[in-house]
């Protein structure tokens, strides 16, 4: 007997591990993945990183140029603009991830049932979803946050039901794709359940094109938050957020320029990162589409 | 063709039902008596019975709707708390500027965008396709009130060439109204460009890969022509469509950029009567604008039928 006999081939990679494998093959997603921990662990260590207290005022260092005691420089009323972005990076996590989250709890679901059901019900859901996407992202967003109130909880709310429609037909139309399938026709046919079929059968099947979405929702989110934070309707002074540290930075452009550098900055790089990681998820789950 | 556009004013109907709920429960969002609130500060004694009796507050819900809707339907989209005027008027007076900045920001999304498609799908997998891509992406990853910002210190602040905020019509003068302009339409039309880029990338992937433009090329036809003419007529109609659904990134864009460049628009218009508690104001311009989005859903779907003979044979 050969060794080559003897030693048994590796059994089949499932698809999701296939697709991970492939993820970790491209460069730009994994540094991209790279980033966002970085990003996450200084909203989680911003206590013990941030060089200073993000509301604490000086009068003696009113719009500092960057230097070696703050780093970032300072803004209108001696705020050290370092330990503000470093503290901003839990708003802007925050917002995205809760918004999505609050798309993903409502859209998914929604979607699942108007994608099985059909029918009347899907219709009716279908044409909700369309009102709610007639109406531009922001722009409905702007209006639910400023009849909710400024407040960084309710910019969330606003953004996240602003972005449920897009989870909504995302996944009606996946559960068209997969419904038809003979794996579905069998689950039915040995008399399960229409929610265990849609929770344990379907389900698992449109989990990638949702992961692929949710990471560029986040994305989205993030910049909308601090859209809703420079206009005055999400995260309140003195609080910081990269959003409200832009629009006070407008204000002092031509004598603080690193005011609206570093928090602008932050918001480019982190949401290039969920970009990248999407285009990468996306790659991964299905090279075809490249 | 009659049939196509009967279908879908049958489903538009609904939609635009379902916009004008989703609006009119915005005010049941705020808490307490809503004539409270939308009387603003002073809270006028006067003012709240003259919003009870206009609002018919003292009416169960659906009969409310049904006053609202009815009053749209005629054209009242209400009034100004703050200016004490018809909301319509106001949307009108503000549109034109809001429409000049979308039309300039399109036309640069139009060229970037196209243009970055194709020269990217060309040359796959060279230098100008993976710059083309890093550019998309930068694009879609720029806040554009960021943008516009960072685009004020360099050329306003720094090198002195634009103005830094400001409108001047065109009727009054069309170079500064283009000095004015020229920054927030850049800004507006530099993501709607990446999304362009994207599709024109794909979409000519696909077509360059057709029986049709491989026989075009065995016939010995120069490969502009082959990408001018074979590839790029049939690539664009379906990446023009799209162009014309991006039109709600537009006008949320455009909130955003009149505020930096302090542009009195629909999205100033917003804005402020979100600061100043106008509420009719705000349910006003969205439904405005949904309307708007829903027409140009609609245009966009007649443009396509109309260009795409197969669609058309099939609905004959």
């Amino acid at each position: 007997m050969t060794t080559a006999a003897i030693v048994s081939p590796p059994g089949p990679l499932s698809p999701g591990r296939r697709a991970i494998k492939r993820l970790t093959r491209r460069r730009a997603a994994m540094a991209a993945l790279g980033v966002i921990a970085g990003f996450a662990l200084l909203a989680l260590l911003a206590p013990a990183i941030a060089p200073y207290d993000p509301l604490a005022t000086s009068w003696s260092a009113v719009r500092k140029a960057p230097n070696a005691a703050h780093w970032f420089g300072t803004d209108e009323i001696g705020r050290d603009v370092l330990s503000r972005v470093i503290w901003g990076t839990r708003a802007s996590l925050l917002a995205g991830v809760v918004s999505v989250s609050i798309s993903l709890a409502f859209g998914m679901p929604i979607g699942l049932l108007a994608g099985y059901a059909g029918g009347w019900l899907d219709a009716l859901i279908s044409r909700i979803t369309d009102a709610m996407l007639a109406c531009p992202f922001l722009i409905l967003a702007i209006a639910l946050a400023a009849f909710l109130g400024p407040s960084l909880t309710n910019a969330m709310i606003a953004i996240g039901v602003s972005a449920t429609p897009v989870f909504i037909r995302l996944t009606r139309a996946q559960v068209l794709q997969v419904k038809v399938e003979d794996y579905i026709e069998a689950a039915r046919a040995v008399g399960n359940s229409p929610l265990r079929i849609m929770w344990r059968h379907i389900l698992p099947n449109i989990v990638p094109p949702l992961i692929v979405q949710t990471t560029l929702a986040i994305a989205a989110a993030i910049i909308a938050e601090a859209a809703l934070s420079f206009l005055g309707l999400g995260q309140q002074p003195p609080a910081p957020s990269w959003g409200s540290m832009l629009n006070t930075a407008k204000n002092y452009i031509d004598s603080a320029p690193w005011m609206a550098v570093w928090p602008g900055m932050s918001i480019f790089l982190l949401v290039l990162s969920f970009n990248l990681l999407g285009d990468g998820l996306r790659d991964a789950f299905d090279p075809r589409q490249r | 063709m009659v049939k196509f556009l009967v279908r879908r004013l049958a489903t538009i109907a609904p939609t635009l039902f379902f916009v004008s709920i989703l609006i009119f429960g915005l005010q049941q969002l705020l808490p307490g008596d809503p004539a409270m609130i939308l009387a603003g500060e002073e809270r006028d004694p006067t003012v709240i019975a003259h919003l009870h009796q206009k609002l018919h507050l003292d009416e169960p819900l659906p009969v409310r709707y049904l006053y609202w809707a009815s009053g749209v339907l005629k054209g009242d989209l209400g009034e100004s708390v703050r200016i004490q005027r018809p909301v319509l008027d106001l949307v009108a007076e503000k549109l034109p500027v809001t429409l000049e900045l979308a039309f300039l920001a399109m036309l640069i999304a139009l060229v970037v965008g196209i243009t970055a498609g194709i020269v990217s799908a060309v040359a796959r997998d060279t230098i100008w396709d993976y710059t083309a891509n890093v550019l998309a992406l930068w694009g879609l990853s720029t806040p554009n009130f960021w943008l516009g910002i960072m685009l004020i210190l360099l050329f306003s602040v720094t090198l002195g060439w634009l103005p830094a905020s400001g409108y001047v019509s065109p009727f009054v003068d069309l170079r500064a109204n283009l000095a004015a302009m020229i920054m927030p339409a850049f800004v507006l039309g530099n993501s709607i460009a990446a999304v362009l880029m994207r599709h024109m990338r794909s979409a000519m992937l696909q077509v360059l890969g057709a029986d049709y433009v491989r026989t075009a090329r065995a016939k010995g036809l120069e490969e502009r022509v082959v990408v001018l003419k074979h590839a790029l007529r049939n690539a664009l109609t379906p990446v023009i469509t799209l162009g014309a659904l991006e039109f709600g990134t537009l006008l949320s864009g455009a909130v955003l950029t009149e505020q930096v460049f302090t542009i009195p628009g629909f999205g100033k218009l917003i804005v402020d009567a979100v600061f100043n508690r106008d509420y009719a104001v705000v349910q006003g311009v969205v439904l405005c604008t949904a309307t708007a989005y829903i027409s140009l859903n609609l245009l966009a779907d007649l443009a396509y039928f109309l260009v795409n003979p197969r669609l058309r044979d099939s609905q004959a």
